[in-house]
């Protein structure tokens, strides 16, 4: 039983009133950073990295930091889904179906309280589905060399659009513009500069924090921007009457959180598959299975609980490849990713056998949260309904704020602000072209990685390109990554057909 | 339309940028690959991408009108503004400025604005500077 001792020498490290306290603080902020409207986990994080990195914590007080805000926003996001039917990221689009309807029917707190268990049901199986999966995982991964990370990255990249993307070249042009911004800067191999026209900033490159802050928070100031009055969203003071799940309701959902988690887990680790279609097919199936009498939809408890267990679930799952291969397979691994990469440190099989101390710190991190998150969110959700009131124009001014603070203690320099400026406005286009941000940002983040794998298998093989595809597991990967990309073009029209098929009514 | 400019400019980009990756100098000692060649990949990948966009475009993106834009351009020169007046006027007025400015446009009445601003800029000072000592632009009369 390596894996459990690891897991208690994880525990060990995060076990302490600094982390603990840490850790609150996450939670708490991470659930008002997913509850507000405009600003899901992936632009909640992406302002809190360079703060947490200026403020210069050490390695595991800042991941558990990080993570709890991260987690803490998954949980915060549904709460905007059930009480106002806007779903705060796309895996919570599901939960709008069936919690909605329960707020009109005056149980919002019922669906509060359920979604906050299934939440966690999802969350703490799926991590202890990380512990035992990830080590496996690994060990393949000690195989690996330069030509086999190579085909891995490009699978991420030919995955990342997602099972149901829209359109693929557009996924192809967000991850070549974001590999062509990583490449900027002094070459690290032979030392030439490489793309910088001579000025002298750009000689490091294009800090991968700048891009993701500029292409997530500057942007959503910009497209509140576009409606006048900023368009608050509809009116939240729903009635709470209790805070509570019933022990009935509780007993008859267990089933749907089981599959849900299930379910979930496994389209988490999937490449490109990722949290949506987690709660998507947690939903359809127990649609499926339950629905002897036509109550989905009308504010079915089991409607909510299983794509709760499943998102969240899902969101566990997707650490796997992330932490042992140092691959993500969605667009909030990425931004877990960048923070690990803010810290110095690189996920990988290496980290695994180099630094087990923070992995397994990370993944014990991942247990308190949760705990943490259970706790505050049943009695605190009041407070949290309240923070959904404040309204956008308001708001968006002190986020674009706090990403100026941000990215200003990363360098103290102007021209770091203007690039993240620039970033800004290509965001904001991109979003409205229907341009994926996250392959960009993997781009930003993989770029010199890539490359350099690349480059070292050529060196071994001296310029001989058939080394890419020169042992079995390199070719498995290639095959993976063709389907991958095909995939959608024959699956995705379906899928989008019937999932609008069941949002439409 | 918007999706043929979209490949039009992504096109035209990868040109530009196949270009300049091969000016990159390389020195005598290098590997195989060498460090242009994979600019150049990138490059290629981009232009044709950017070629599928231009033949097969998408449905037309809802765009605002042509006011709200110009509210756009004006929050991105009020930011640009910002980044060189922090040095000059140091954070505390500087942020005051741009986040009331941000507030008004965004839909809050003058007054309200500026107390959004004010209320912002004092709020990130104390928070991040004093309580949590980090770096912020420090002008000529140090706040």
């Amino acid at each position: 039983m390596d894996i459990l001792a690891s897991l208690g020498d994880g525990f060990a490290v995060a076990l302490t009133w600094q982390n603990l306290g840490l850790a609150l603080i996450g939670c708490f902020l991470g659930t008002i950073i997913g509850a507000l409207p405009g600003l899901g986990p992936a632009n909640g994080v992406a302002i809190l990295i360079p703060l947490a990195f200026t403020l210069g914590l050490p390695a595991t007080p800042a991941l558990i930091l990080l993570t709890s805000v991260y987690f803490g926003a998954m949980y915060g996001g549904r709460i905007s889904s059930i009480l106002l039917n806007i779903p705060g990221d796309e895996p919570a689009m599901m939960t709008t179906l069936d919690g909605y309807p329960m707020t009109q029917k005056g149980q919002a707190g019922e669906a509060l309280a359920l979604s906050g268990v299934a939440s966690f049901v999802g969350a703490f199986f799926a991590t202890w589905g990380l512990v035992f999966l990830a080590p496996q995982l690994v060990k393949v991964a000690l195989l690996f060399g330069p030509a086999e990370y190579f085909a891995l990255f490009t699978l991420a990249f030919a995955t990342l659009g997602g099972i149901a993307a829209r359109s693929q070249a557009k996924a192809v042009i967000a991850a070549a513009l974001g590999l062509a911004i990583a490449m900027v800067g002094v070459d690290h191999q032979t030392g030439v500069p490489r793309l910088t026209f001579g000025e002298i900033h750009l000689y490091e490159g294009i800090h991968f924090l700048i891009a993701i802050v500029g292409l997530f928070a500057i942007s959503e100031v910009f497209l509140f921007l576009e409606h006048p009055n900023g368009s608050a969203p509809g009116d939240a003071r729903a009635k709470l009457n209790r805070l509570t799940a019933p022990l009935p309701m509780l007993k008859k959902t267990t089933g749907s959180m089981a599959r849900g988690t299930v379910i979930g887990f496994l389209s988490g680790v999937l490449p490109g598959a990722g949290a949506s279609l987690g709660s998507f097919v947690a939903y359809t199936l127990e649609k499926r299975l339950k629905d002897k009498e036509g109550t989905f939809g009308k504010g079915d408890p089991r409607g909510v609980a299983a794509p709760e267990a499943g998102n969240n679930a899902a969101a566990g799952g997707a650490l796997v490849p992330m932490l042992a291969l140092g691959v993500p397979g969605s667009g909030t691994t990425a931004v877990l990713l960048a923070m690990l990469m803010a810290l110095n440190i690189t996920p990988g099989p290496l980290l695994f056998t180099q630094q087990p101390e923070v992995v397994w710190g990370l993944i014990a991190a991942l247990f308190i949260g949760n705990v943490m998150l259970l706790l505050l969110n049943v009695p605190m959700v009041g407070l949290f309904v309240r923070v959904l009131q404040v309204p956008a124009k308001y708001l968006m001014p002190a986020v674009a704020m706090v990403s100026f603070v941000g990215i200003y203690g990363l360098s103290g320099s102007t021209f770091d602000l203007l690039v993240m400026i620039i970033f800004g406005v290509g965001g904001y286009l991109l979003r409205k072209l229907d341009v994926p941000l996250v392959p960009v940002i993997l781009g930003i983040l993989l770029g010199n990685e890539m490359e350099k794998n690349l480059r070292r298998a050529l060196t071994i093989s001296d310029g001989d390109l058939s080394i890419l595809w020169g042992s079995p597991i390199a070719i498995t990967i290639w095959v993976l990554a063709i389907l991958g990309f095909v995939a959608p073009l024959l699956v995705g029209r379906i899928l989008r057909a019937k999932k609008s098929a069941i949002v439409a009514p | 339309m918007s999706d043929r400019i979209l490949g039009g400019t992504c096109l035209l980009l990868s040109m530009l940028y196949i270009y300049f990756a091969a000016q990159t100098q390389v020195g005598f000692i290098s590997d195989p690959m060498g460090p242009k060649a994979f600019p150049i990949a990138v490059g290629v990948v981009l232009a044709l991408a950017a070629l599928y966009t231009l033949f097969k475009p998408d449905p037309e993106p809802v765009w605002p009108h042509l006011g709200r834009f110009g509210e756009i351009v004006f929050a991105v020169v009020v930011m640009v503004a910002y980044t060189y007046a922090l040095p000059e006027f140091g954070f505390v007025i500087s942020t005051s400025v741009t986040a009331g400015l941000l507030s008004w446009r965004l839909g809050a009445g003058p007054v309200a604005a500026s107390i959004a601003g004010v209320t912002i800029a004092v709020g990130i000072f104390v928070i991040f500077r004093l309580v949590l000592k980090l770096s912020l632009a420090i002008g000529p009369w140090g706040f």
